[in-house]
């Protein structure tokens, strides 16, 4: 276990400044092992960057990386994320 | 309001330092004012950002310990000796100063009156904040959810919140403490980190369906959901928030 892992909860203000909606409750599927789970529920490891996981197979789902002015983000694991409108 | 509706972007705002008082030898509440604040959910959280003469920043997230109660909203911040932005927050910091924070931001660790309980709550150290939130929105709403608290705390001293939750206990609000390192003379109460056994007294029994939350550093967290999901407690109904390794 990392114990400096986080929840995705943890990184909901990064989210919504990027997606303008709340996205902790989003769910997104994951490509690898198929399992749906909201985004708060992912483990969130932080390092230069921000790397979302899966709870149920560690399958990296999203990354970030920041600077003071851009955010660089990637969707490595996510399938498909469903948000309510 | 809910997490459902559009929000807009996300703005840091600056709030006014209105309350600073220690809670414990290690732990702060500090309450702002934060003008324009459209109220919160309790489980909601805060960024605060810090920015060094330089302009190097810092940004954490402090779960918000207050229920909605107008522009006021309240954190409780455990000093952590190598933190970037604890010791600023608990020793530098004074009434009167202004400070940038955004939010609230998430929506997953949260309860609302509405969705009922029974309540299990389970926290470690100074992540009761969250928890805090719940149990003071509970009582503000006159809220008879069955509800149990089971607080780790290293000594008596070291309970966040601990004269609130004598206050607030009763009707229907059940607290537990254990003291992992040092108790008081004449203690008799948990004395063993959260394990299995305790969870077995302390918790509902898993067919009475409970909300499960847990707050505390990961490896309190990661343990006190293991022992749930073992108990039969089923996994969707546990929701957890750890904040890294702080030790509780």
């Amino acid at each position: 276990m990392d114990e400096l892992m986080v929840d995705g909860n943890a990184v909901a203000g990064l989210l919504q400044q990027v997606f303008a909606i709340e996205m902790t409750t989003a769910l997104g599927r994951c490509n690898e092992c198929g399992a749906i789970e909201a985004m708060g529920a992912t483990r969130v490891f932080r390092g230069a960057g921000i790397v979302m996981r899966c709870p149920r197979c560690d399958n990296a789902l999203v990354t970030m990386v920041t600077d003071d002015e851009r955010l660089w983000v990637g969707f490595p694991g996510v399938g498909t994320l469903e948000v309510r409108l | 309001m809910a997490g459902t509706a559009v929000l807009g972007r996300l703005k840091w705002e600056v709030a006014d330092v209105v309350e600073i008082v220690p809670e414990t030898p290690r732990v702060k509440r500090i309450v702002f004012e934060v003008p324009g604040w459209a109220g919160h959910r309790a489980g909601q959280h805060v960024d605060i950002r810090l920015t060094a003469e330089d302009g190097y920043r810092a940004e954490r997230s402090y779960s918000i310990a207050s229920a909605p109660d107008g522009t006021r909203i309240e954190i409780a911040v455990e000093r952590l000796d190598d933190g970037e932005v604890s010791p600023y927050l608990t020793d530098e910091l004074r009434p009167g100063d202004q400070i940038e924070l955004r939010g609230p931001v998430g929506g997953y660790f949260v309860w609302e009156p509405t969705e009922g309980g029974p309540l299990l709550l389970v926290a470690g150290g100074s992540g009761i904040a969250p928890l805090m939130a719940m149990i003071r929105l509970r009582a503000a709403a006159r809220s008879d959810v069955e509800t149990r608290l089971l607080c780790s705390s290293r000594s008596w001293a070291e309970i966040v919140y601990r004269r609130e939750l004598d206050q607030l206990s009763g009707d229907g609000l059940t607290v537990a403490h254990t003291l992992t390192r040092t108790q008081p003379r004449g203690w008799t109460g948990y004395t063993r980190r959260v394990d299995r056994e305790m969870l077995a007294e302390v918790a509902q029994a898993p067919d009475e369906s409970p909300l499960v939350y847990v707050c505390g550093p990961t490896p309190f967290v990661e343990a006190v959901a293991t022992a749930l999901v073992d108990l039969g407690h089923e996994a969707r109904l546990i929701k957890t928030e750890r904040f890294g390794a702080t030790g509780a």
